[in-house]
């Protein structure tokens, strides 16, 4: 039998058997459609985390005040701690030897003003390493100066959209802006650039480090990052820091170190397991339209068994009737799984444009894998009806008759 | 040309077993036109089944052109089917999806003619069943002496040298019976083997032979 001839054959028996050809179709699109979605969100939600951990790069330390204990105590959540980490602590640490560069960072939310509008931002204040260690660059001006930690010098600068929305097409380079009961020149405009560790950094206003500490009125840092001149030394270096605080602080041990290479991998692991496990489910909702398609086949053969012993008597061979039947279910899988595909591949379209800061992409081994998988399963669950059916003795199969005499 | 030699065929109903056909030898020529008569139960459509390579015999031989088809493999009567035997049963048969034309062409579809060639047999089929302006019909837009055509287009698509009919005008009144009847003949007086199962004494005595059957038995 010539291909166009089954197709046509097939697709005559599919659309007259229309409730069945749909339910069949829908089984088979539901279950693409989960595994790509599915997948989708698992793989979106991790490498949205994941470039949130990159920004760091695989050189930097980052010391939080506060000792992580297994049993007792605190966790550092809030980054206050009794005794906290100063700038001075930050200025001993960068004259470690292999260290390349001391980031501190003070943190808060605090009003910014200029000619009347005001707007709530989050204020930095750090040095001019930050930059290099965050990867930040500025788009105007020029980045906060190269001031030792303890000096400091009223300038800042300000994200993208702060700067739009305080001075809107004005130029703002140069301009004074009110913080606090401090005023600030601007001296540079961040590039436009995503968030990192979930603070947007188009909406923050940097400053040297000791402003950002009188205007807060505090002496403890946030956050200090560490930058070490080789990877080799990290793990050394991290031993070498917790063993200077600790003997800076009286011999008391209250601060944790942490690599980005720690974080990401524990980070990985646990999302890793979250993709596998969203895949499983979204498999076994597969399987579940696999025997759907058996079953529909098995009620198929039942139905169709005078046509079948017909298509013997006109010289149809068992090989011919398997075929008309894998190739149905072959087909319905084929169509089904692809307007799954498109159907998914829609929905992710309409989610990415909803969300702008995590995209979801289904990777490729699902979308390959969900097809291959619609399709074998559809083969598999098909093949056993189609052998009864092509087993079947034409004259019996003619009398409607299954499988009698079969023995 | 058709030879058989003590064939059996017996069923299993229950513990019993029922003799369809109990010793049956016989020869058809080749171009013969021979009509099989009897009472129901009679194991005429057995007869047929086992002539037209439906179903096989429990012992006996089959020489078919002089080939033993009872030793042919399924795949191997398959092909000697579709190559030499064409079917006309009594409740047509005709597949409700296709419509007429597609139901002359499928027994060359399943196999493997090309298309072309296909149309053109179908053509010449519909011409000389006269049913030209029903080739798009669906068999149920159809009357019965019209299915039965149909049905007949059919079986003789492929050029078969035996047509094999089981009653073939039983669902039919007696003005399309005829039709059906002189449209059988046709095909004989062109050369075709023919072998009608009928319950209708007139018809049977059109036949240039007649057999009778009677509890599995040619009498
Ligand atoms: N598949 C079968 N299973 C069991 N018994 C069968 C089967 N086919 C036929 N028989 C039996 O074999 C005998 C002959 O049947 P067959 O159909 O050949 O009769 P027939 O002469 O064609 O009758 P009718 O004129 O009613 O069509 C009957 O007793 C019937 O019950
Ligand atoms: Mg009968």
């Amino acid at each position: 039998m010539y291909w166009p001839d089954i197709v046509k054959f097939i697709t005559l028996v599919l659309s007259r058997q229309r409730f069945r050809t749909i339910v069949l179709w829908v089984a088979i699109a539901i279950g693409v459609v989960a595994v790509n979605l599915l997948t989708a969100l698992g793989e979106g939600a991790k490498s949205y985390v994941l470039s949130e951990f990159n920004v760091l790069g695989r050189n930097t330390l980052i010391t939080l005040p506060g000792k992580k204990e297994t049993k007792g105590g605190m966790p550092p959540l809030t980054g206050e701690s009794p005794r906290p980490l100063t700038l001075k602590d930050a200025q001993a640490v960068s004259r470690l030897a292999g260290v390349k560069a001391v980031a501190p960072l003070v943190l808060g939310n605090i009003e910014v003003s200029y000619s009347g509008k005001l707007r709530e931002v989050l204020m930095m204040g750090s040095s001019r390493s930050f930059f290099d260690i965050r990867h930040l660059d500025v788009g105007q001006g020029r980045l906060l100066p190269d001031l030792p930690f303890n000096k400091g010098e009223s300038v800042c600068v300000i994200g993208n959209k702060l700067s739009r929305e305080l001075f809107a097409s004005k130029p703002a380079l140069g301009e004074w802006v009110r913080a606090g009961d401090s005023r600030f020149r601007v001296i540079g405009i961040l590039k436009e650039g995503g968030t990192s560790f979930g603070f947007d950094m188009n909406d923050v206003m940097i400053i040297p480090v000791v402003n950002a500490q009188s205007l807060f009125n505090k002496d403890g840092l946030f956050r200090m990052f560490t930058e070490v001149r080789s990877h080799q030394e990290l793990n050394n270096i991290k031993a070498k820091i917790i063993a200077l605080i600790k003997e800076r602080h009286e011999g008391e041990e209250d601060v944790t170190v942490i690599s980005q290479d720690a974080m990401l991998s524990s980070v990985q692991k646990i999302l890793d397991t979250l993709t596998y496990a969203v895949t499983g489910i979204a498999s076994i909702s597969m399987l579940v339209a696999g025997i759907l398609i058996m079953n529909m086949m098995i009620i198929t053969v039942s139905q169709r068994t005078k046509e079948i012993g017909l298509l013997k008597a006109l010289g149809a061979t068992s090989a011919t009737v398997r075929l008309l039947f894998l190739s149905e279910a072959g087909l319905i899988a084929v169509v089904a799984a692809l307007s799954g595909l498109l159907v998914s591949h829609a929905v992710l379209l309409l989610a990415n444009s909803y969300f702008d800061d995590i995209q979801f992409h289904s990777p490729w081994w699902a979308q390959l894998g969900s097809i291959l998988l619609a399709v074998l399963l559809a083969l598999l669950f098909a093949w056993l009806p189609a052998q009864r059916a092509s087993s079947l003795a034409p004259v019996e199969a003619l009398q409607g008759k299954q499988q009698k005499g079969q023995a | 040309m058709i030879e058989l030699s003590h064939l059996e065929k017996s069923f299993q109903i229950g513990d019993q077993t029922v003799h369809a056909l109990d010793d049956v030898s016989l020869t058809i020529e080749t171009g013969e036109y021979v009509a099989v008569m009897g009472p129901s139960g009679s194991g005429k459509s057995t007869l047929m089944n086992i002539l037209g390579l439906l179903d096989r015999a429990n012992a006996g031989q089959y020489l078919l052109d002089d080939i033993n088809v009872s030793d042919l493999t399924e795949a191997e009567r398959t092909h000697v089917r579709s190559q030499k035997i064409g079917f006309v049963f009594q409740s047509y048969h005709l597949v409700s999806r296709l419509t007429a034309r597609e139901n002359i062409e499928l027994p060359m579809m399943l196999s493997g003619v090309p298309a072309k060639q296909r149309a053109l047999a179908v053509d010449e089929i519909l011409e000389k069943l006269s049913l030209v302006d029903r080739a798009h019909h669906s068999p149920n837009q159809l009357s019965g002496g019209q299915r039965q055509r149909v049905a007949i287009g059919r079986a003789i698509v492929m050029k078969p040298s035996i047509l094999l009919a089981d009653e073939p005008t039983g669902n039919l009144d007696s003005t399309s019976g005829a039709e059906v009847t002189a449209l059988l003949e046709s095909l004989n007086a062109e050369g075709i083997t023919l072998v009608v199962v009928t319950h209708d004494q007139a018809m049977g005595d059109r036949a240039r032979r007649q057999l009778r059957m009677l509890d599995g038995r040619l009498t």
